[in-house]
């Protein structure tokens, strides 16, 4: 809503800057996004009459124009084909500064000598003067300008751009604003003159209009005008209008904006002739009906869609847009002022059914009051016989089925320092109600009856109220205090716990955070193997196919993620992960929301560094990673060999804490390296946080530190190369005082046989009351050795 | 005579130890004079022989003399020791200006940061954290928010849907607009008083551009008890603001509508980097909106069951991103989850 200050000036007096006005709105609730100044910058600028056109001498396109400014005579050379002897016009006179179209950006006028005649000056056109975009000929002012005044006294103003919050329909016009002002400054505020005489014949006996379906139409109020003259509006109208950003039709349409503008209250101008059977039915659209709107569309009407119509046919979309076939032309004398009010809920879903919102529908859908109907239809009446002549029938016609008791509403003292923890004065409670339009009651101390103005439909409860009091008084003008009273019981969740500690880890292990979009694409997600999970949920209206799907899984988000790194130039280690969510569809119930942790380490080990070797990420730093992972969290973890569709089947290792699998590791199998078309071998690993929330973590019991030394010893056995060193480690341990077994080395080659490997252990013994002798250690290497050899069939490598 | 003897290897002693330029030829040095069988133990040897009323005399002079050689060997032993350790030293010498082998370094989303840092502010406060569902029901989103079907407030929150027939389903599920829907939540499953901070995933059908995604994160708290107040409401925005902006922060509230709150307002702080100048940051009017909030709606506490006459809350949201844009001087949304780590690796304690 684009709200002049000098219109808002016909109703209230605005003494403060405009950077004030707008302040103390934007402070009470109303969003301005904008004040615009026009006129800024018209210092010289004034109102002058052309008094002489005459042809340039030596120009067949170019002319004279001698311009009377009261208290002198200058002439310039002007080429625009709209100036005539007697129009007035802004003056620009060397030094002034203007908007040069061209460039769009100010500069100074110079005197100019234009094919040997000197120019003192310039006539300016809209666009010079940065009113509007019109650099088609010069600005023309009404003939009551004042000549010799400055133009900024005369025409200047200032445009606020407000943007009215959705319970509020009465700030979507100039009035409400006004009455707001009035409310914030103190000021009174007038209604515009709506008088007029009724000299016609009755209205009844012009117009019939019935109200078929009166759930959805509250009121209705007409007056008919006949006798009148089509014409362009006067031109202080038409600026008006195209500074509220519309377009001027003619004087009777015009009008109809203009109020609605002013009111809040959109109006329709039928024409009478064309209203067949003179009568006006508010019914419900007949199944396939049709309409072509007066923006020429031809629309297949919704169910429900409430129409305007006369005898015959449809003539109007009630609330929203008038039917070309009833519209008022160059040639309609007679007209039918329509002023009513409709169902906010039907308006809007009509409106959204048809893609069609219009001023008049976001207005409606708003709920205004159905008591707007009746001035707003008088002040329209008054103008248009004031700018198109004619006379005015009897009376109104006023239906008003929707008529509801008025609202009262009672709140006491002791509620509103409940709510605002501060006492209001009684008196202060008056005064700020009182300047808001309600009229207040106090039949006993510190009790108020609050009857709102007519207006203000969103004040219907006693908070309601208490926020008035609040945002007048000024929020900033309320106390300030800490919440007391008792603390609620403390929440358990373990997960939560987990989480931030899953993610402290990994970044302390070298990984990058990442998050990424929830919605994915079908053409991603379906690279990847589904892994349990159930169809994507899709989104009805998606913005575009790649953010189409609800994942369930986070491991294509996280090679993605590798892959536009590596488009934008990334060469060094990309090591990342995130903690998000998965989301897997039920039937008749909200997906399951699982949280997951994925990492990827992918690339060269590190940057390049002069004293390290330079290699890539493999299988075990991410297996590391994880290692590290668990270990902090207190876990006791396994790696098991196993398989993921996702992954090479010869390097994933599953993760096991007991019997249950909480993740898993490996390297992304070459399938989808090859989807991607990547030149390097990511590792992935992904850890459920659910499944892991829940088990007990079991290495937090303290143990005494060692009071006796250990004894080191290593040894290497021969296996079969397909033996996971695992699978030695699990066969020994358990052997008695053995603390610790380290895999040191792995070997292959000579002389060891084809298929064979040697794994070094480092095993360390320990006991918990004495010095272990070197014949007992013997004892125990023996017996670790024998079980090697038995169970798989390992030999002592010499 | 044997005094003259000592005197004449003192001198002989001294000065050969001026040569001895290693610990080894130190060691031998010691080993001529001093050892066992060393010279001055040899001439020592002979007092013995000498007549007992020359014993004394020539005693003290020797006894002195080896003295005098021992410390002067002490010195010695010191020096050379100080210079073979400068000497060691000096060959020691690294390139310090190479770089150390690299540690790897992990790095948190901007959006955990700030977001970390808010809920630990209003940990600080009292307030417990608790997240819910991504994917809603219509009625948690708007329904029991006051905002019921059809009303003009729903065009404030633009939203994508996931059962056919979207808005006109029987039952509408979709991704919450907001953390909002919590508050409702959060009431059904908790009695006053109640105090949480919701962090979570957001969606909105909406044109992405500089300050808008369709994805983002938001915080939402609520306070709910039998006499929390709008002062309390505001006593608690402004501690936040400082906690996270700076202690020196002041705090601006407006009125401002939202259909689950009521009164509405938003909280604004004074432009921490023009100190409310006007500058690019704050739009030049000095302030930054940072949050919106309100006295929870009446109908809001009837919907889960709450009496409003005898228990009121208050509510308020925020978003983290913004927050991190305005702590950061981050131009783009846009940033935030195109996971560049040319931007991710930028934010550090």
């Amino acid at each position: 809503m684009r709200v002049s200050l000098r219109w808002l000036n016909d109703y209230v007096r605005v003494d403060l800057p405009a950077e004030e006005v707008a302040h103390r709105l934007s402070m009470a609730g109303l969003e301005i996004e904008g004040v615009e100044k026009v006129g800024e910058f018209w210092d010289g600028i004034r109102v002058g009459r052309v008094v002489r056109l005459e042809k340039h001498p030596n120009a067949d396109r170019l002319w004279l124009a001698t311009v009377d400014l009261g208290d002198r005579q200058e002439t310039v050379v002007t080429g625009a084909p709209n100036l005539r002897e007697g129009v007035k016009v802004p003056f620009a006179p060397v030094g002034a500064k203007l908007i040069d179209p061209a460039q769009g950006k100010l500069v100074e006028l110079k005197a100019a000598r234009i094919r040997g005649i000197e120019s003192r000056g310039m006539v300016c056109s809209e666009a010079e003067l940065g009113i509007s975009d019109d650099h088609s000929g010069i600005m023309l002012l009404p003939d009551d300008a004042p000549v010799g005044a400055p133009l900024r006294e005369y025409l200047g103003d200032v445009i606020l751009e407000a943007k009215p919050s959705p319970n509020r329909p009465d700030w979507f016009s100039v009035l409400g604003l006004a009455r707001e002002v009035g409310a914030l400054t103190g000021q009174p505020v007038t209604e515009p003159p709506a008088a007029y005489p009724e000299a016609g014949p009755p209205v009844g006996d012009l117009i019939q209009v019935e109200i078929a379906d009166p759930d959805l139409c509250l009121r209705y109020c007409a007056t008919v005008i006949t006798g009148l003259r089509i014409g362009p509006s006067p031109e202080w109208l038409q600026r008006r209008l195209r500074a509220a950003g519309m377009r001027p039709i003619n004087n009777v349409v015009d009008v109809t904006n203009y109020v609605m503008l002013e009111w809040g209250q959109p109006l329709h101008a039928f024409d009478l002739d064309r209203v067949t059977g003179r009568r006006i039915i508010v019914r419900r659209a007949r199944p396939g009906e049709r309409l072509v709107t007066l923006d020429g569309q031809d629309r297949l009407l919704p169910l429900d869609a409430l129409v305007i119509a006369d005898a015959e046919r449809a003539i109007g979309l009630a609330g929203i847009m008038g039917g070309a076939n009833s519209e008022v032309s160059e040639t309609t004398t007679a007209i039918v002022l329509e002023s009513a009010n409709f169902h906010p809920t039907n308006i809007r879903r009509t409106a959204a059914a048809l893609g069609l919102r219009t001023e008049a529908s976001i207005r409606f859908e708003r709920a205004i009051r159905p008591e707007l109907t009746v001035p707003a239809v008088r002040r329209a009446t008054a103008l248009i016989l004031e700018l198109a002549g004619g006379q005015a029938a009897r009376g109104m016609v006023d239906l008003y089925p929707g008529r509801k008791p008025e609202a009262e509403i009672t709140v006491t003292a002791a509620q509103v320092r409940r709510l605002l923890g501060t006492e209001i004065p009684g008196p202060e409670v008056h005064r700020v109600l009182g300047l808001l339009g309600c009229r207040v009651e106090e039949p006993e101390p510190g009790v108020y009856r609050v009857r709102p103005p007519f207006w203000r439909s969103d004040l219907n409860i006693r908070e309601d109220i208490i926020e008035e009091l609040a945002r007048i008084i000024g929020y900033d003008n309320m106390p300030t205090t800490m919440p007391a009273g008792p603390l609620p019981e403390p929440i358990f969740d373990p997960r939560r716990g987990l989480e931030e500690a899953v993610r402290d880890i990994l970044v302390g292990c070298g990984l990058q955070e990442v998050l990424t979009y929830s919605l994915v694409s079908k053409a991603l997600l379906d690279l990847f193997d589904r892994n349990g999970a159930p169809e994507p949920l899709r989104l009805v209206n998606p913005m575009s196919a790649e953010q189409e799907y609800l994942r369930t899984s986070l491991r294509p988000s996280l090679v993605n993620t590798l892959v536009s790194n590596r488009r934008r130039g990334e060469a060094g280690p990309v090591k990342i992960f995130e903690i998000g969510r998965v989301y897997w569809a039920r039937p008749d119930d909200l997906p399951l929301e699982l949280k997951r942790v994925v990492g990827l380490l992918s690339g060269p080990a590190g940057p390049r560094v002069w004293n390290q070797p330079e290699r890539e990420l493999d299988f075990y730093d991410a297996k590391g990673v994880l290692e590290a992972l668990f270990w902090r969290l207190g876990f006791d973890v396994r790696f098991e060999p196993g398989t993921d569709p996702d992954l090479h089947p010869g390097k994933t290792a599953l993760c096991l804490v007991g019997s249950e699998r909480v993740g898993v590791v490996g390297e992304l199998h070459p399938r989808l390296i090859d989807a991607f078309e990547l030149r390097e071998r990511p590792q992935l690993f992904e850890v459920d946080l659910e499944r892991l929330a829940e088990l007990p973590r079991n290495s937090r019991a303290y143990r005494p530190v060692p009071r006796y030394p250990a004894v080191e010893q290593d040894i290497a056995v021969v296996v079969a190369e397909t033996v996971p060193a695992g699978r030695l480690v699990e066969i020994i341990q358990g052997t008695p005082y053995l603390e610790r077994v380290d895999v040191f080395d792995v070997y292959t080659g000579p002389p060891l046989g084809a298929g064979e490997k040697s794994v070094g252990l480092g095993l360390i013994f320990r006991a918990p009351d004495r010095t272990l002798t070197e014949a007992e250690v013997r004892q125990f290497v023996d017996r670790i050795v024998r079980r090697l050899e038995r169970e798989v069939g390992a030999r002592l490598r010499t | 005579m044997i005094t003259t003897e000592l005197e004449r290897l003192r001198a002989e002693a001294l000065a050969s130890l001026e040569q001895a330029e290693t610990l080894d030829a130190l060691k031998e040095w010691r080993v001529a004079y001093l050892g066992r069988r060393g010279r001055l133990t040899q001439i020592l040897r002979q007092v013995g022989a000498l007549p007992p009323e020359e014993r004394p005399r020539v005693g003290a002079v020797a006894n002195r003399i080896k003295a005098e050689l021992e410390a002067a060997y002490e010195a010695r032993e010191v020096a050379l020791k100080e210079a073979a350790l400068a000497a060691t030293l000096a060959a020691e010498r690294v390139d310090v200006t190479l770089p150390g082998r690299p540690v790897d370094l992990g790095g948190y989303h901007p959006t955990t940061l700030v977001l970390r840092e808010i809920i630990a502010a209003f940990t600080q406060l009292g307030f417990q954290v608790v997240e819910g569902p991504e994917v809603e029901w219509d009625y948690y989103n708007f329904e029991a928010l006051n905002i019921p079907r059809d009303h003009p407030a729903r065009d404030m929150w633009n939203s994508f849907w996931l059962t056919p027939g979207g808005s006109e389903a029987e039952r509408p599920m979709l991704l919450r607009t907001h953390t909002s829907p919590m508050q409702i939540r959060v009431m059904e499953k908790f009695r006053p008083p109640i105090r949480v901070i919701v962090p979570g995933r957001c969606y909105r059908y909406e044109a992405t551009d500089a300050t808008h995604e369709s994805m983002f994160y938001q915080f939402e708290g609520l306070a709910v008890d039998e006499n929390l107040t709008f002062a309390d409401l505001k006593g608690t925005l402004y501690a936040f603001a400082r906690m996270v902006f700076g202690p020196e922060r002041r705090v601006r509230f407006r009125c401002d509508y939202f259909p689950f709150v009521e009164p509405g307002c938003d909280m604004s702080i004074d432009c921490f980097h023009c100190g409310g100048q006007g500058c690019r940051v704050c739009g030049g009017t000095g302030w930054i909106e940072i949050m919106g909030a309100g006295m929870v709606h009446p109908q809001v506490l009837r919907n889960v069951g709450l009496d409003p006459d005898r228990y009121q809350g208050f509510a308020f949201g925020g978003g983290p991103e913004r927050i991190a844009m305005l702590k950061y001087g981050i131009e783009d949304i846009r940033h935030f989850y195109a996971n560049d780590l040319r931007f991710l690796r930028q934010f550090r304690w």
